[in-house]
């Protein structure tokens, strides 16, 4: 009889060039290599000094979405990109694609957006691949039961010219989040409670495997904002085996199987989940009925609370560096220890990013929308993950119930997740976010963010302070 | 990449916990197409004021911080983006090895890949190079890459973990992506046997 497997195990093995020696680590097989404008530059000077190739230029694909402006576009129907730095890093994709055949999701083009959100959406990340980018959130893509992760511009290059890369085998932690969560709470609040039980390294050295009743009730989009933030957690990758969400989600994808190689891929993706009886090397858990919204008062999204939760005291803190970090993080944040966050005024509201910027997330934010007006000297920001996200969004008449809202409507980008463009937020301001860092100075020098799901901060955007949703529903 | 045989280098210590890659290098210096001018951007939040000029309150700006190679920072040194535009600041700084209780993965990975070593010590020898740092800021310590040590003023050696595969890499300049293209006909003997259906091509 065989050993039971885990998912990743399955995956890893399957894409051994060599395997791993005491000397030497695995020569990894990569399928699908995604690039964007920003982790990708220095890796083709690289490979173009060696003289090397692409290899698999029928493997990568090319988006542009950190230094992208997300202004509406003129009347030529372009987005006007201004920033000196941002042309050029524009320019250095396009010439860098064309040269090495790779196909490139235009600025503005039906098909861009950002990275974690066009790869699935065209059925390019596929069950049992191996998908590297970039980009730390490349974990998304784990949703569908691929082994994704965010690597650095050096391994790009080694992906570029090898299609490989250098790894050693991570352990595996299964995560179960028992029982269903309730009305109001959604996949940001798991995601945000299990980062809050168990630290922002919690996950370090590990690949997860979310499971449980309530991961299989999750929807994909819901799946890839829980997988999305499993390096918030410290998880260099999250995943969640395929079942039939995933292959409905698929099916008649443009990058997906189609017809009968369709069914033959559903057969094979049918084998890919973790083995009764498979040995994982840590376990975490969570108890859906427990949880209500989240959010974050600090600077780590480790710092968060139910909202209807007080700020942590110093007291409360176990060790005197975990108590310097929370004294810091309430200093930028100004917050005070032991008050509650419900009723405190924010200035911007952010819906969008790699983790809540999907035809679902604007569908559930214009749902609390609509109706209701934005609250004054608020400003609400909503950003569609992709241009098809914004095209879906328009035809069902979501971008006017945000506009009738008073809440600007923006082209598709990473925005004011990292604010490599000038959608930025102002120093001192607060911003409730649906996106999946509130470093400090991360949505702008001195911007105080508070992470939450697209529910909760729509619920913010209309009475201008943090508000539990489900008092609005 | 040179080889790296020992490090003896002045230390400075940063005791904050889970310093991101936000604050190693903003996102505003990461719109550049080469690797020049970061070091001026490492820890820009903290090292400059808001007008630009240097904070003296912040320890890189210190005299006695002038010339440290090597960081000692607090656990989980490195989170968040896999941006390496982190460890290529720190070293164009002139950092050659960060010493801390724990690494995030993707930064690791980076380091050793640019030959900025991430040194991972017990939580008792990172407090006591805190301290070190703190009351004798001169202090230098020797990091031997053979023997996987790190010895302290005193003559007392710690030692850290280290892959073997990039310690050998190190120790001998060995240039990863020269290696991997040296798979070439097991990778193709590998794409030979794993026809994958996708085409982005289209």
């Amino acid at each position: 009889m065989t050993t039971p497997k885990t998912l990743f195990e399955k995956v890893w093995d399957a894409h051994q060039v060599c395997p791993e020696t005491p000397d030497t680590p695995a020569v990894l097989y990569i399928d699908l290599h995604l690039i964007h404008e920003v982790t990708s530059p220095q890796a083709f000077t690289e490979i173009r000094a060696r003289g090397l190739q692409v290899r698999r230029p029928d493997r990568t694909i090319a988006t542009m979405d950190h230094s992208t402006p997300t202004t509406p576009r003129n009347a030529q129907g372009i987005i006007p990109v201004t920033d000196p730095q941002a042309i050029k890093q524009l320019d250095q994709l396009r010439t860098n694609c064309a040269e090495f055949g790779i196909p490139l999701f235009e600025l503005g083009s039906a098909k861009q957006g950002i990275v974690h959100v066009v790869g699935p959406e065209q059925g390019l990340t596929q069950p049992g691949m191996t998908i590297v980018c970039g980009d730390s959130h490349t974990s998304t893509h784990g949703a569908f039961g691929a082994l994704a992760f965010g690597i650095g511009t050096s391994e790009v290059g080694h992906v570029l010219a090898s299609q490989c890369l250098l790894q050693r085998k991570a352990q595996t932690c299964a995560v179960r989040v028992d029982g269903r969560l309730g009305p109001g709470v959604t996949a940001k609040d798991v995601i945000l409670a299990l980062i809050a039980k168990y630290g922002v390294g919690g996950g370090t050295g590990y690949v997860f495997e979310y499971m449980g009743e309530a991961i299989r009730a999750l929807s994909m989009e819901e799946r890839m904002t829980i997988c999305n933030m499993s390096i918030e957690g410290g998880a260099r990758a999250g995943m969640i085996a395929p079942d039939e969400t995933t292959f409905e989600y698929l099916a008649g994808r443009p990058f997906a199987p189609q017809g009968a190689d369709f069914d033959a891929a559903v057969a094979r993706w049918r084998s890919l989940p973790s083995d009764e009886g498979a040995a994982f090397d840590h376990e975490m858990h969570l108890a859906a009925a427990d949880l209500v919204p989240m959010i974050t008062y600090g600077t780590n999204p480790g710092m968060g609370i139910p909202i209807t939760g007080t700020v942590p005291t110093l007291d409360a803190m176990g060790d005197p560096s975990a108590r310097m970090a929370l004294d810091k993080a309430l200093a930028y944040m100004n917050l005070e220890p032991g008050k509650p966050l419900l009723g405190h005024a924010i200035d911007l509201v952010f819906i969008g990013s790699c983790t809540n910027g999907r035809i679902s997330d604007l569908r559930q934010a214009a749902g609390l929308i609509k109706g209701r007006t934005v609250a004054e000297g608020v400003r609400m920001m909503v950003v569609p993950g992709s241009q098809q996200v914004k095209a879906q969004a328009e035809a069902e008449g979501l971008d006017m119930i945000f506009k009738a809202a008073g809440a600007e409507w923006r082209e598709a980008g990473c925005s004011a997740c990292l604010a490599m463009n000038e959608d930025k937020v102002p120093a001192g301001k607060y911003a409730i976010s649906s996106s999946n860092r509130n470093f400090v100075g991360r949505q702008g020098p001195g911007s105080r963010t508070l992470l939450a799901s697209p529910l909760t901060a729509a619920a913010a955007a209309v009475t201008g302070v943090v508000t539990d949703p489900r008092t609005l529903m | 990449m040179d080889p790296i045989t020992t490090i003896t280098g002045k230390v400075v210590a940063l005791p904050a916990e889970n310093v991101d890659t936000d604050q190693i290098i903003p996102a505003k210096y990461l719109s550049t197409t080469t690797k020049d001018g970061l070091g001026e951007g490492l820890f820009s939040t903290w090292r400059y004021n808001a007008d630009g000029t240097p904070n003296p309150e912040f320890i890189l700006n210190k005299p006695e911080s002038q010339g440290a190679t090597v960081l000692v920072a607090g656990k989980n040194f490195g989170s968040g983006s896999s941006r390496e535009h982190a460890p290529w600041a720190l070293q164009a700084y002139g950092f050659q090895a960060v010493i801390s209780p724990s690494f995030a993965d993707i930064f690791k990975s980076n380091a050793l890949k640019i030959g900025l070593l991430p040194i991972i010590v017990d939580v008792e020898s990172y407090d006591q190079l805190v301290s070190i740092c703190e009351e004798e800021p001169e202090t230098k310590v020797v990091i031997d890459l053979a023997s996987q040590t790190v010895t302290l003023p005193g003559g007392q050696r710690v030692g850290f973990p280290l892959d073997g595969f990039s310690k050998h890499c190190l120790l001998n300049g060995v240039d990863q992506l020269g290696f991997i293209m040296q798979q070439d006909e097991a990778i193709a003997a590998f794409e030979a046997t794993n026809p994958v259906a996708l085409n982005t091509q289209g």
